[in-house]
């Protein structure tokens, strides 16, 4: 018998303490699968985020950081900057860490061209602090801070942070990926495989952003909650690659 | 049987996402069964159609499926 399909080595034998049908689990893997496929676990550091996924470094077995909300990058920057050459540094945050209190390090970090890989979850809502409204909050989108749906005039558009970023120089590598299905899963894969790569070349940031669902925020069971990030979330957040300045040696 | 699929079944949240993908629709939530976390797991009732596709441990959120090929 063999094997075709176990648990990554770069993931630690930790319970995920995430909701069921919570597309955090999904990323957790792809990005554990790669640095496993690269050898690289051993060097790499990651810097888990404020928010669902703070408790990210018990969750991957590479070295992790905590870093301050939204400051990932920043802290970030500063590891791989004294880290010896050869030295991955990836971020992992949330849309609520990145878009929002964060997005001073995030836009920074990319002017800068940090030489790190950053995975942004976007849900579209703030899943932690219990379901409030985010930046990336969709217009009409119903929330704990906007009962009635978010609209244009009061909170304005939703932030698009692939957009954004690949607008500057620094930033080699911007994706946005999703995770509903196989062949979805397939392409976020290999986006963030090519993101490290970039970084294993001192590129500069490569960014990929993954949309993602949170059904108890949502208030949908996780199968109609993956249907309505389809309907609703990629019409406005268009999958595809947005930059992609250097290529893979 | 082509394939084998094992399900950490102490773990599994029932979120079905494995049930969606799977190209066979092999795969129940085992109402019978309530797992220590107070859900319902997820089980494989005709594994002898199972192709060994790994479809189900792809999307896994939690990672509990491990797939053998036969």
């Amino acid at each position: 018998m063999a094997i075709v399909y176990q648990k990554s080595k770069g993931l630690t034998d930790k319970e995920l303490h995430y909701c069921p049908g919570c597309t955090h689990g999904i990323v957790h893997k792809l990005v554990a699968e790669t640095l496993e496929e690269l050898g690289i676990i051993g060097t790499t550091i990651g810097v888990a985020p404020v928010g669902c996924s703070v408790f990210a470094y018990d969750y991957f077995s590479c070295d992790m950081h905590g870093a301050a909300h939204g400051r990932a990058p920043a802290v970030a920057t500063g590891i791989k900057r004294v880290s010896p050459p050869g030295t991955t540094v990836f971020t992992y945050q949330g849309d609520g860490d990145l878009a929002a209190i964060g997005t001073a390090e995030i836009v920074q970090a990319a002017m800068r061209g940090e030489k790190i890989t950053v995975i942004f979850i976007n849900n579209a809502i703030y899943g932690m602090t219990g379901g409030q409204m985010a930046p990336t909050t969709l217009i009409g989108q119903k929330t704990t801070t906007s009962p009635l749906g978010r609209t244009k005039e009061h909170a304005g558009m939703p932030i698009k942070m692939c957009e954004l970023l690949s607008t500057l120089d620094g930033c080699v590598y911007a994706e946005r990926v999703c995770v509903t299905d196989i062949p979805n899963l397939n392409k976020a894969k290999k986006a963030i495989r090519k993101a490290f790569e970039l970084q294993q070349q001192n590129a500069g940031l490569t960014f990929v952003e993954v949309l993602a669902a949170c059904p108890t925020n949502w208030g949908k069971p996780p199968i109609k909650a993956v249907e309505w990030l389809k309907e609703n979330m990629i019409p406005y957040y268009p999958l595809g690659v947005y930059k992609d300045s250097a290529e893979v040696k | 049987m082509a394939g084998k699929v094992t399900f950490c079944q102490d773990r599994c949240k029932g979120c079905e996402l494995c049930v969606s993908v799977c190209p066979k629709g092999i795969i129940v939530i085992d109402q019978e069964v309530t797992n220590r976390k107070g859900y319902h797991p997820a089980a494989v009732k005709e594994m002898d159609k199972c192709i060994a596709c790994a479809s189900c441990a792809k999307i896994c959120p939690d990672s509990i499926i491990t797939v053998e090929r036969l």
